[in-house]
């Protein structure tokens, strides 16, 4: 163990921290009533994740404290252990607002989904650095697709769609280890067709989609290339497009249409589902510069963005801390994650590194879409930014992702 | 270049969210103008709760201008106690307690400090309110009552409870909500939409100009206005006639199902209701836990049917071929149906067949026929479900479905009531077990309006709507299904024949011949039922319930009406008056026997009602 902490990654650790840190004192601004009250205080929001950041340095120390071989040999247990728990929800778990996604404990409650994450990255990494798995084959992405996709199943069951989403984040390990790029270009082309055809309409989509494709084809002349091929590329995109307004009305739930149409600007229901988003631009347009000061946001004391504590607490800082505040926080995230790559690519073992892969890709994911949610650059997901929003599983879940990460790389050179 | 992919995807997103919060916060000004002037405030506008009007037109209920003085805690800054409360006509101690309620309710949301302020008070106010910093005025409407009966039908409307406020959201803090009566029933269509505006306020907490152009305000809905199936005429009649006595009247049109009216008694005038003076009124209503104002007898009351059940028996009995319409029965003084025991009757005429057999309301032929009934199935239980069948599809034994939030669903025994009630099968028992049922005696019980439904649908001969309030909303009449569908009985058409003219006869010849209206041919059936209470745990017999069911005119009725009146002694004597007057009230308009108005009027039962509360021994049918 002690060993253990001098080959820790400290700029990692000293980067969480201070997210931590910073984020309790944005949830303190949201929640608190007056500032003569105690600040450990278990019926207070502020104070309860103050316990959560307690529970969650004992849970830290637990984990560095097992041994490094301990994560790749027991991976499919704990695959199937946060399979079981996700399971068991449909039984025991406790129906909040529509989702059936939390265990409860009196006055708290455990979110198994915040856990999955880990398993899957373990199962996922120990699946991919066996032997005779080779991505460029199309039964290991098959297998490799399955081990994602059970939990994702059953995340959706809950219905969760915001963590589903967070299920994407495995695309990036899988493309690192070699799944062909087919799948990232046309997962990425089929997003951008759905957003194009949602603002422009099917007619204006399939006109625009008629000449690039004959342009590409124009200027690709030369090569002598397959009129067939392009004839299906055409065919495959208006299909899709032409498909939208099914998903749009028939697939996704009402207030997830709406969360699309709001970000869109095609929405009138701007005292619904638009106030909240306004009211959090206005949070952290008010802002300036360096920010109206800590419990001083008008925005924020006057409690008008909902859900400010947990999904929207970006906005506080946008509020109070100003300009310098939020960029202080996109940058420490970005280096985060930055840091956390250069420490997967010098893994010596396949499994150190598509782990550490799984961690900087679920905290990418995380970060973008909930800073992009706030600040108006994508649809409303409910999903909490790490290390900072409001919760214990999250926060806990969090932990344990990057620590066992960690953990590995402090043992990189014993491990093969 | 694989690996490059995360680089990428970091370094891009934080370039875009850069660029985001430098045009959202340092470049995008609109959204300063917000911050220098603090926040958004939300003003409601509270629509007017819709009128309500009898079924002529006439206006009933309409609303009058109130003003509540609220206050958000939070922004409460230092002021003069003694001023304010002195203002506001309350004691400085009372205005601490309101404001330590409201911050306990919430720090940042208004509430009510002091409730419902005339217009004039509020013109005073108003010029000095901008003095206190968190404290302001809102408008609302109150009732404005333009008739002084029907408070158990309209209701009245109070704050919402802190328990209303958790549970449905659109409620806050000084809200009204209709509580009872048509009010509570149909608070949703009557309440409308409350409009919201939004205001930019300066550091005065002074309203500087509408937000972001009034884009999200909404404007206020006024509620709908409802008519209801009342007549306000006959209503205020009805009140009237049933001055110092207990009871009820029920009065329908048999050809809608409308409620003609509805009264209960002792009653209390709406207005007492409205406004500061409610809460102090609604206690004093409230404990009045002797005769009960509160109570809504005509839906609430449950008491045993009386005679007025005979006609039930007598069309259950055609139905099922068990007596033939010419068959008689003599009659001496009662039925005796096992050893030594009688069903008493009392003197008329014999022998009786079915018609004069309700004319004179003789327990011999009705106990015979009813034992006939069950007894033509093998066992009694059978018998017994057979019966209760029939008399559910009079809509007896549950709750009838109508549009008010009150009612009791009485009782309708069936094989298995009477099963356990016996213990079987340790111990057997028989039709004759159960034959006080057959005179309206027995476990059967019913609420009045249950009783009118029944009369309704003699009237109809074998069907009813349900009975309902709600005559039109807005000027549209209802087309709820519940109300609109033909509910048919057990018992074929042609039975009803001879049961209405033996109820015709009534009149004729029999209890009620006294009670004839000039002009109308009308069909009764009186009632007289045994009635117990406790005193110092003993059970003592009281006066007589008077009982009397009617409709008319015979041919095409247009109302059918049912009257109790608590110890009121045999059928014709309050009742059967009560509800000849009525009748002739709705039919003509006015009333020619001012005779027999005027002993209604005059007479009371308060010496009845006070015998066994006093303590001393009494005589009861006096």
């Amino acid at each position: 163990m002690p060993k253990t902490i001098l080959q820790l990654d400290w700029l990692t650790v000293f980067i969480i921290i201070t997210l931590i840190g910073f984020g309790w004192g944005n949830i303190y601004s949201t929640t608190y009533i007056s500032p003569e009250e105690p600040i450990f205080d278990l019926t207070k929001i502020y104070g309860k994740q103050l316990l959560f950041i307690g529970l969650g340095f004992i849970i830290a120390i637990l984990v560095l404290a097992l041994e490094s071989k301990f994560f790749e040999r027991f991976s499919s247990l704990i695959y199937a252990a946060s399979i079981l728990s996700l399971l068991g929800l449909f039984v025991f778990g406790k129906t909040i607002a529509g989702q059936t996604a939390w265990y409860s404990f009196g006055s708290f409650g455990l979110q198994p989904a915040e856990f999955a994450k880990t398993a899957v990255a373990l199962a996922l990494a120990k699946y991919i650095s066996e032997m005779d798995n080779d991505l460029t084959k199309f039964s290991s992405q098959v297998k490799a697709f399955f081990i994602i996709g059970f939990p994702l199943l059953l995340i959706m069951l809950q219905p969760d769609a915001g963590s589903a989403f967070i299920y994407l984040a495995f695309a990036i390990p899988l493309y690192r280890e070699g799944l062909p790029h087919f799948y990232i270009t046309f997962g990425l082309l089929f997003g951008i067709i759905f957003v194009l055809t949602l603002k422009f309409g099917f007619l204006i989509f399939a006109i625009f989609a008629l000449l690039i494709i004959l342009l590409l084809y124009f200027f690709n002349r030369n090569k002598k290339p397959k009129l067939w091929l392009y004839s299906l590329a055409l065919v495959i995109s208006l299909g899709f497009s032409y498909s939208v307004n099914f998903i749009l009305n028939s697939v996704l739930l009402p207030h997830q249409k709406d969360r699309f149409e709001v970000l869109l600007g095609e929405t009138k229901d701007i005292k619904g589902s638009a106030f909240n988003l306004y009211q959090s631009e206005v949070a952290i347009g008010s802002g300036g510069w360096t920010g109206k000061g800590w419990l001083k946001g008008s925005q924020t004391q006057g409690r008008f963005v909902p859900e400010q504590h947990t999904d929207y607490i970006f906005s506080t800082v946008g509020e109070e801390w100003g300009f310098l505040g939020a960029s202080l926080v996109v940058i420490l995230f970005s280096l985060l994650i930055l840091r956390l790559f250069h420490l997967a690519e010098r893994q010596k073992s396949q499994f150190s590194r598509v782990y550490g892969y799984c961690v900087l890709s679920i905290l990418f994911i995380h970060f973008f879409v909930n800073i992009a949610m706030v600040i108006g650059l994508f649809p409303t997901v409910g999903i909490p930014l790490p290390f900072f929003s409001y919760g214990g599983s999250g926060l806990w879940g969090f932990l344990i992702l990057v620590l066992i990460f960690l953990k590995l790389d402090a043992k990189r050179n014993s491990l093969n | 270049m694989r690996k490059l992919l995360p680089i990428i995807l970091v370094s891009f997103t934080a370039f875009v969210f850069l660029l985001r919060l430098f045009y959202l916060q340092v470049l995008d000004e609109s959204f300063d103008e917000v911050s220098t002037n603090i926040s958004v405030r939300k003003v409601y506008d509270y629509p007017q709760r819709g009128y309500i009007y009898d079924r002529n037109g006439e206006l009933m209920v309409g609303n009058q201008p109130a003003y509540d003085v609220m206050a958000v805690p939070l922004e409460v800054k230092q002021f003069d106690t003694l001023e304010l409360s002195s203002l506001l006509k309350i004691t400085p101690e009372r205005l601490k307690i309101q404001l330590e309620k409201a911050w306990r309710y919430s720090p940042r949301l208004a509430s009510v400090i002091t409730p419902q302020l005339t217009k004039k008070e509020y013109a005073f106010l108003q010029e000095r309110m901008h003095k206190y910093q968190g404290f302001y005025i809102q408008k609302r409407s109150l009732r404005d009552y333009n008739v002084n009966h029907s408070a158990n039908v309209l209701g009245y409307i109070a704050e919402v409870g802190q328990s209303e406020i958790s549970k449905n959201s659109y409620y806050k803090s000084g809200d009204l909500k209709g509580k009872q009566g048509v009010e509570q029933q149909y608070e949703e269509i009557l309440r409308g939409e409350r409009g919201v505006k939004h205001f930019l306020r300066d550091i005065h907490n002074k309203n500087i100009k509408p937000f972001k152009e009034g884009k999200f305000d909404t404007l206020s809905q006024k509620g709908s206005d409802l008519s209801l199936t009342i007549d306000s005429k006959l209503q205020a009649y009805g009140e009237k006639l049933m001055q110092g006595k207990r009871g009820g009247i029920v009065a329908i049109e048999p050809e809608s199902g409308e409620i003609l009216s509805l009264v209960t008694a002792p009653s209390y005038d709406p207005d007492l209701l409205v406004g500061r003076k409610r809460s102090k009124n609604y206690t004093r209503l409230w404990y009045d836990s002797i005769s009960r104002p509160l109570y809504n007898r005509p839906l609430q009351a449950i008491y045993a049917p009386g005679s007025p059940f005979k006609v039930l028996t007598g069309l259950v009995a055609l139905q099922e071929n068990v007596v033939d319409l010419d068959e008689r029965f003599s009659c001496r003084g009662g039925y005796s149906y096992g050893r030594g025991v009688k069903m008493k009757c009392h003197h008329h005429p014999s022998p009786v067949q079915m018609v004069t057999g309700i004319a004179h309301s003789c327990n011999s032929y009705f106990a015979q026929v009813y034992r006939r009934t069950i007894e033509k199935y093998e066992t009694p239980q059978e018998g017994m479900d057979n019966w209760n069948q029939h008399m559910s599809s009079f809509g007896l034994g549950d709750y009838l479905g109508y549009d008010l939030p009150v009612g009791r669903a009485g009782l309708l025994p069936d094989a298995e009531y009477y099963n356990k009630a016996y213990r079987f099968p340790t111990y057997k028992w028989y039709a004759s077990a159960t034959l006080s049922n057959a005179i309206g005696q027995g476990e059967v019980i019913t609420t009045p309006i249950q009783l009118a439904n029944v009369t309704a649908t003699i009237a109809n001969k074998g069907w009813y709507y349900t009975p309902h309030i709600l005559k039109a909303i807005d000027g549209t009449s209802i087309k709820d299904e519940a109300y609109t569908t033909k509910k048919f009985t057990t018992i074929d058409e042609e039975h009803f024949e001879p049961i209405i003219e033996g109820m015709h006869d009534v009149f004729n010849y029999g209890t009620a011949k006294f009670l004839r209206v000039p002009g109308i041919e009308v069909c009764g059936k009186t009632g007289t039922a045994e009635n117990y209470t406790k005193i110092d745990g003993k059970r003592v017999q009281l006066t007589d319930h008077s009982i009397f069911v009617a409709f008319a005119p015979k041919d095409n009725p247009k109302i059918a009406i049912a009257v109790f009146v608590e110890n009121g002694y045999w059928g014709a004597r309050y009742a059967g008056r009560i509800s000849s007057l009525m009748i002739e009230k709705y039919l003509k308009g006015e009333i020619e026997r001012k005779d027999l108005e005027s002993w209604v009027m005059t007479n009371d039962l308060e010496d009845e009602y006070a015998k066994p509360l006093s303590g001393e021994p009494f005589k009861i049918n006096q």
